[in-house]
């Protein structure tokens, strides 16, 4: 219970340590988010309106690399950015970049295969009505998009979602290291067992709270999509 | 308005491998109500479909005008059976026809402005259009295909499932079009309602063009023993 409420003062007392972490872990993962969404929103929406090759093996492996465990993404981007590595030059490791580049990876195939899924069943009355008005490619995924854009935005949630509360990769390409790159989850695992139960909780708390806002925001997103949809 | 001619060369149309429509040869007017009779089946909504470029016919051309059907979409509006709507606000629906063409907003806005009021649809403008009745709907889609002032206009049994008032309100509208210089072409199959509209009719059975004729001959002396028989009603 005491340890509660001291977890308590450090949230309200603006704790400047708690706070940095809290901030570079919404940096990290809001990056990430907003590089995977470039990525997976255009490559998902095009999965959904159009059949070319190689169309059916890149759906399986999105929906594959949804799982794709956060530890096993970690070690790959280590070995790339390791000094041994490919991409050793570059000098990422250990660095928030880094991190950002592992999360991007992690959250891409959720973002991709979620608006895949949100803009097939758009398609049937779509096709029809944009081939009437002799619409192009461009218009056309760009109007599946954002006729789509609840369902995109929940996609754009649960990558989020995930990214923020995945321990393994940032761990392993960051380095959990004191004012660098110790994010919330990093430092739970860490002050967790190092018996510094108050710091941990406190974070437990601000990310319990993150993600009670990100379903909330889920939630009121498909009542206002289904505003739209038809029923008849 | 230099309204075009529909031309429709030996064209046939296949469904897995069935003739399904075809081949049909035909020359239509630029001007006036074109009305499609036939039964369920008969190739109506596929004629009103390959005329617009929506299908491909597999043998055969679909002329307008001198152009290729599937390469003069945006000269003519399209309202189909169905009505798909898009997940937008009416006047979101309205004036998405525009977004296919480059022109400055200022001019969009008030074609659609225009568009909605014709449609008696302002005052819903800003509602999601799946909110909308059957009846508004169909204005909807009436006012969507025309908002770009076509040459041309295709509808697909636009009266289906209307009642009467609303039906009266939208032969009405149709009625104005025509006259307004605007080439209309729809499909019913009510007899009564061929019989107001039409300027001329085409009658399909079983894929195949039976007669064309004007609606006064048509009606008073129909030449096919399947025109006969439908019109008698006989089942």
């Amino acid at each position: 219970m005491e340890t509660l409420q001291h977890a308590a003062e450090l949230m309200t007392g603006r704790d400047s340590a708690l706070m940095q972490i809290v901030g570079l872990s919404l940096y990290v993962s809001l990056t990430a988010c907003f590089l995977a969404a470039l990525i997976g929103i255009p490559l998902g929406a095009a999965l959904a309106i159009w059949n070319f090759p190689l169309r059916s093996v890149l759906v399986v492996l999105s929906s594959s690399l949804m799982a794709l465990p956060p530890v096993v993404v970690g070690l790959c981007v280590y070995l790339l950015l390791s000094r041994a590595g490919p991409l050793g030059d570059l000098g990422l490791l250990f660095t928030p970049g880094a991190m950002i580049i592992a999360q991007t990876i992690l959250i891409t195939p959720i973002i991709l295969a979620l608006t895949r899924e949100a803009v097939l069943p758009l398609r049937r009355d779509y096709d029809a009505l944009l081939l009437s008005v002799d619409a192009g490619p461009g218009l056309k995924l760009t109007t599946l998009i954002w006729d789509a854009r609840y369902g995109v935005m929940t996609a754009l949630l649960a990558g989020f979602g995930r990214a923020l509360a995945e321990v393994g990769a940032v761990l392993i390409v960051g380095g959990n290291i004191s004012g660098l790159t110790r994010v919330m989850t990093t430092t739970i695992a860490l002050e967790t067992s190092k018996g510094n139960l108050e710091l941990a909780l406190a974070l437990g708390l601000v990310l319990l709270s993150i993600a009670i806002a990100v379903n909330a925001s889920v939630h009121l997103l498909a009542r206002l999509g289904r505003r739209y949809e038809v029923t008849r | 308005m230099n309204a075009p001619d529909l031309i429709f060369d030996s064209v046939e149309v296949l469904a897995d491998g069935e003739q399904v429509l075809g081949p049909v040869s035909m020359r239509l007017a630029s001007v006036g109500i074109t009305v499609i009779m036939g039964a369920n089946g008969a190739g109506k909504s596929l004629f009103l479909t390959t005329a617009h470029g929506l299908v491909a016919p597999h043998r055969g051309r679909v002329i307008w005008n001198g152009i290729p059907a599937d390469s003069s979409r945006k000269s003519r509006g399209f309202v189909f059976q169905n009505t798909p709507v898009l997940r937008r606000s009416v006047a979101g629906n309205v004036a998405f026809p525009l977004s296919a063409r480059k022109m400055p907003a200022i001019e969009k806005a008030t074609l659609v402005a225009r568009a909605l009021a014709e449609a008696r649809l302002t005052s819903q403008a800003h509602q999601p259009a799946a909110a909308l009745s059957g009846g508004e709907l169909k204005r909807l889609a009436l006012a969507r295909a025309m908002v770009t002032d076509p040459a041309v206009i295709l509808l697909d049994e636009p009266a289906a499932n209307l009642d009467p008032a609303t039906t009266k309100e939208l032969e009405d509208s149709l009625r104005r079009i025509s006259d307004a210089g605007t080439k209309v072409i729809l499909s019913t199959h009510d007899i009564a309602q061929a019989r107001r509209l039409a300027g001329d009719i085409l009658f399909f059975d079983a894929g195949l063009l039976i007669e064309q004729a004007s609606a006064a001959a048509f009606f008073a002396n129909p030449i096919s023993q399947a025109a006969q028989k439908y019109l008698k009603g006989e089942l």
